[in-house]
């Protein structure tokens, strides 16, 4: 089945690159060990735990003490915010955006209900962060900023430099969801005012399960799971090793390709977008189109809604992903185009095209061709379309 | 990923009876677009009154193209009081089954076939009251502002599909789905709506007037029986009372269905003993 799929949805999930997979293989057949154990057989494997750090560290600008392994970006949110609120018991206030995504979102709820104060950074139309309220937001009772680095929907980049200074003015600690921009954005952390950041290895060609958390030296740090003392206290758990060899692996290849994304892959993403807009007629781009990631396009189809048009691209091995509220079983749209204040009515036609570095164009040309006539289609069946017209 | 019948992609895929019909005898638009979901359907009648020719429109997703595909074909041939008694079950039915959270699209199709019908029969000044869906009367009160949903509407769908929870009202009216401000006042229209029916004395049933009798024999049958026979697409009607012998007609589907002495033995039968009197008996009338 999945040789004739066109998959663009890959800020939902991507493909396992088959050289990550490769490089796990041997780490869930014959090297079984544990590396915490004393035995050569099992303990020699510590090291292939350090070499993906290594790999790792490579990609963001990091050395492998500022590295914790973690299941996923949604334990990495989790760990960096409640870890900021433990060590600075004082401070009871988290800053966050209205765009964040749902692991950060609902963690802010859990937060209030438990009596932290949250307050929620809006934004414009475009989906950029409004400053100066998060100028006002930000202040000496501010634990912690999260705010993500791009937006999974729209593929917005946030300004995360000039929030983490923000956070360090007032003494906060800033973390930014960063699970969207790894492998696309070129980031050398190094540098830069963020404390934490989170990662996800399946949104750029790693397996899903396994994620990691980046605490910059000097940051104190309070462990989300308690238990044995891997990743040096950090986060207990036996470590997931065959995952995080792949992950060492695809941040690898990641950062040999990150060039091709902002140049190639933009050019497919770039290329959809303007064969959209010429051929059918009442879409909009939804985002920011300057400040976003390479491989997101974000597009509202008007009068027709999002479900009908996924399930017809479906039907022709087309996978995308909709904003729209029928696509989830819930009954508002995408919070995100809420939040950028896009009308309820475009919201629900949204479509979100994601690609990496294994789409092609042909790929693209069979899109084009499809789309049109599907988008036609439900016009068709649509009250509004024809009274639009009229 | 929803798991659509085939009956559902059928009709998704293969829409019956799209467009609109010009100069129609009755006409109806339900749902807009900001709720995701909208419905126009225009009917042509014939000379003997029925339903010979109905085209839809739908703004949503497969579940609600499905449900106003299937709706025109439940609908013709049918006299308007007819179609009345089609409820979102039917079309619910016809499709085979409709995942729960989507159940709001065969109510949006019941609504527009009862909006149109109030439409026809607003124009040609016959009453209508009893179908209770004029979107226009302001009957009821607004429980849900974001949807825009009223009491009425969440007390008439629950009675037609038997809900009592409200995460069922959620997905077959959408009320609560959005804020879940209301989601307090649905519950209590949910507890006022299916509170426990007074307990009944069974000795004082042999001490009431025959008018009390029947009175109390009717009020079973209005609100525990008749809801649960028009499910089916059928109905009951109470013809009279002789010492402990109801006797009643069943209508619609009920009148021709096999199981009809099993039905009234069971469950109108069944009712009456539990709930107005011990030994009371039913006998159908044909």
């Amino acid at each position: 089945m999945s040789s004739n799929i066109i998959y663009l949805d890959n800020n939902a999930t991507t493909c396992v690159a088959p050289e990550v997979f490769e490089a796990m293989t041997p780490y869930l057949t014959e090297f079984y060990g544990n590396p915490s154990s004393i035995h050569r057989f099992g303990g020699q494997l510590a090291a292939k735990v350090e070499e993906a750090r290594a790999q790792l560290g490579a990609l963001i600008g990091a050395q492998n003490s500022e590295i914790i392994f973690t299941s996923c970006g949604t334990e990495s949110d989790t760990t960096a915010i409640r870890s900021a609120l433990s060590i600075c018991p004082k401070r009871r206030k988290v800053v966050i955006s209205k765009v964040e995504h749902p692991a950060v979102l609902n963690l802010g709820k859990e937060l209030e209900r438990n009596g932290y104060k949250v307050s929620i950074i809006p934004v414009d139309a475009r989906g950029r962060l409004d400053m100066d309220r998060a100028r006002e937001m930000i202040d000496s009772e501010t634990a912690v900023v999260s705010v993500m680095w791009a937006n999974n929907e729209t593929g917005n980049i946030q300004p995360v430099i000039e929030l983490g200074e923000l956070a360090r003015k007032n003494g906060a600690l800033f973390h930014t969801d960063a699970v969207q921009a790894v492998g696309k954005v070129p980031m050398n952390l190094a540098e830069l005012p963020i404390d934490m950041l989170s990662l996800s290895g399946h949104k750029f060609h790693a397996p899903k399960g396994i994620g990691a958390l980046y605490v910059k030296r000097g940051v104190r740090f309070h462990p989300y799971i308690i238990g044995g003392h891997q990743e040096h206290g950090r986060r207990a758990g036996t470590e997931n090793l065959a995952s995080i060899v792949g992950l060492g692996k695809a941040a690898e290849l990641a950062l040999a390709n990150i060039g091709h994304e902002n140049t190639a892959v933009r050019a497919l993403r770039d290329k959809l977008e303007q064969g959209v807009l010429a051929s059918i007629p009442s879409v909009r781009i939804n985002g920011d189109v300057e400040h976003r990631l390479p491989n997101t396009a974000n597009i509202s189809f008007e009068y027709i809604e999002g479900e009908s048009i996924l399930m017809l691209l479906d039907m022709h091995n087309i996978c995308a992903s909709s904003g729209s509220a029928c696509t989830t079983g819930s009954l508002e749209p995408s919070h995100v185009l809420r939040a950028m204040g896009v009308p309820y009515t475009a919201a629900h036609g949204s479509i979100r095209f994601s690609f990496s570095r294994y789409n092609t164009e042909a790929e693209v040309d069979r899109v084009l061709e499809v789309l049109p006539p599907v988008i036609a289609r439900l016009r068709e069946i649509s009250p509004y379309w024809k009274q639009q017209q009229n | 990923m929803w798991n659509y019948t085939d009956k559902v992609m059928d009709h998704f895929l293969n829409p019956r009876n799209v467009g609109t019909i010009e100069n129609p005898d009755a006409e109806a638009e339900v749902g807009n677009m900001t709720c995701g979901d909208a419905l126009k359907i225009t009917i042509r009648l014939d000379d003997e009154k029925r339903i010979s020719d109905i085209k839809f429109q739908t703004f949503g997703c497969a579940s609600a193209i499905a449900s106003s595909s299937v709706l025109t074909e439940l609908v013709k041939g049918l006299t308007l009081d007819e179609a009345a008694k089609i409820t979102n079950r039917n079309i619910a039915d016809a499709l085979g089954e409709l995942p729960e959270e989507k159940m709001h699209c065969s109510v949006m199709g019941m609504e527009a076939l009862q909006a149109a019908i109030v439409d026809y029969k607003k124009k040609h000044g016959e009453p209508y009251e009893e179908l209770e869906v004029d979107e226009t009367d302001h009957e009821g009160r607004i429980i849900c502002h974001c949807f825009g949903i009223t009491d009425a509407k969440i007390r008439k769908v629950a009675k037609i599909n038997n809900l009592h929870t409200v995460e069922e009202i959620t997905e077959y009216t959408k009320a609560g789905g959005a804020c879940g401000m209301c989601l307090d006042s649905i519950q209590e229209i949910l507890d006022e709506m299916w509170a426990e029916p007074a307990p009944v004395q069974e000795d004082s049933f042999d001490s009431l007037s025959l008018v009390k009798k029947i009175l109390r024999v009717q009020e079973v049958i209005d609100k525990e029986i008749k809801p649960a026979l028009e499910r089916d697409g059928g109905s009951i009607e109470l013809i009279d009372l002789e010492g402990k012998v109801v006797h009643v007609r069943l209508k619609g589907m009920c009148a021709a269905c096999p199981n009809a002495s099993l039905t009234l033995k069971k469950l109108v039968e069944g009712k009456l003993q539990e709930l107005v009197c011990a030994d009371l008996q039913v006998e159908e009338v044909k």
